[in-house]
């Protein structure tokens, strides 16, 4: 099993290739709804990108106030 | 009428499919306008059907298959009416769009939604009156209408229980969740999962696939295997209306439209 680092780093490359960003650009503990300038229907498009990498799944009501990278990351560990 | 372009969706028959299109930005929802243009769909389905086997309903819009009704139009008509109104528009507009879905769902050919993206609320209800339903690997399925103190009101909750074991349904209507295509078609809702992007080709290969077959067996099984659930439709439409006359309708509707996310989908 992943650790919850390799989780993190695996979910930003997926977020950096799927949004078409420097993935140097991607940091683990801010606002990516601000830094990638999405809106709630693209953050689900990368909920689906990332069950289907992980292949488990996140009920989307488990991201409510879940803003930043490392958050996402422990929901997606608590999965593996 | 073979081919039709509207505003908010378009067909044409090719190679013995009816293709539906919906292309209405910015996630085909289903307010006055496409009501009448599906309206005029099921008026010219009869007549198509005799030149097809097959029909296909797919989104041309990159966001999604249908986001469901539209909540901006509901909310901007019924705000300005009395209560008493504004529940009688929202049964006219129900019985208007079950008309529709019910029509689709009994038509003497097999249907297949090639969906992608969203197909929340109405837009899953439009996937689930056709026979089969294609997603490719990054849709959602989801019934958000709990966060708005509703239930689904186009045939959403009957045709889910047609379909699906009761637990499943449970969990979508009372958690108001999305799932993905994947969990999707484990669960049996979709016949086939696909690459992203590759529903309506898979759409068009089943679709010659049925072509194949004598067209009046095939329209004894369907009947056969998929009754139509008219009177727990006819539940639905009185439950939503009921639930409709209540405060936190409003609240919930008038929380979407305010919100500053432009498609504000998360629970």
């Amino acid at each position: 099993m992943p650790t919850e680092q390799q989780t993190l780093d695996e979910i930003l490359n997926l977020a950096a290739q799927h949004f078409k960003v420097p993935r140097e650009k991607l940091q683990p503990d801010e606002d990516f709804f601000r830094t990638l300038n999405i809106d709630s229907l693209q953050a689900l498009d990368l909920l689906t990108r990332i069950e289907n990498h992980f292949q488990v799944e996140l009920p989307d009501y488990e991201l409510q106030g879940v803003t930043d990278f490392r958050t996402l990351a422990g929901r997606i560990q608590g999965r593996l | 009428m073979d081919h039709f372009r509207g505003e908010a969706l378009s067909w044409e028959v090719s190679a013995g499919a009816i293709e539906l299109a919906l292309h209405r930005g910015p996630c085909n929802e289903i307010g006055s306008l496409a009501l009448e243009e599906l309206e005029k769909f099921t008026q010219a389905l009869d007549s198509l059907s005799r030149n097809a086997h097959a029909l296909i309903i797919y989104s041309t819009i990159k966001a999604g298959f249908c986001a469901g009704a539209d909540l901006r139009e509901l909310y901007q008509r019924s705000h300005e009416m009395q209560k008493a109104e504004a529940v009688s528009g929202v049964r006219e507009f129900l019985e208007r769009i079950h008309r529709v879905l019910n029509t689709i769902d009994a038509a003497p050919l097999t249907s297949i939604a090639a969906v992608h993206g969203v197909p929340f609320g109405g837009g899953f209800e439009l996937a689930l009156v056709c026979d089969l339903i294609i997603a490719d690997k990054m849709a959602r399925f989801c019934f958000p209408e709990l966060r708005l103190g509703l239930i689904p009101g186009f045939g959403g909750i009957p045709r889910l229980k047609r379909d699906l074991g009761n637990g499943v349904v449970r969990d979508l209507l009372l958690t108001g969740r999305s799932f993905n295509a994947t969990r999707a078609h484990a669960v049996g809702l979709v016949s086939q999962l696909v690459a992203e992007g590759e529903a309506l080709r898979a759409a068009r290969a089943t679709a010659a696939q049925l072509g194949k077959f004598d067209r009046r067996t095939a329209v004894a099984a369907k009947k056969f295997i998929k009754p139509i659930p008219y009177h727990e439709l006819k539940q639905e439409i009185d439950l939503f209306c009921q639930l409709f006359a209540e405060p936190a309708v409003e609240a919930g509707l008038r929380k979407f439209v305010e919100s500053t996310d432009l498609q504000p989908y998360l629970p």
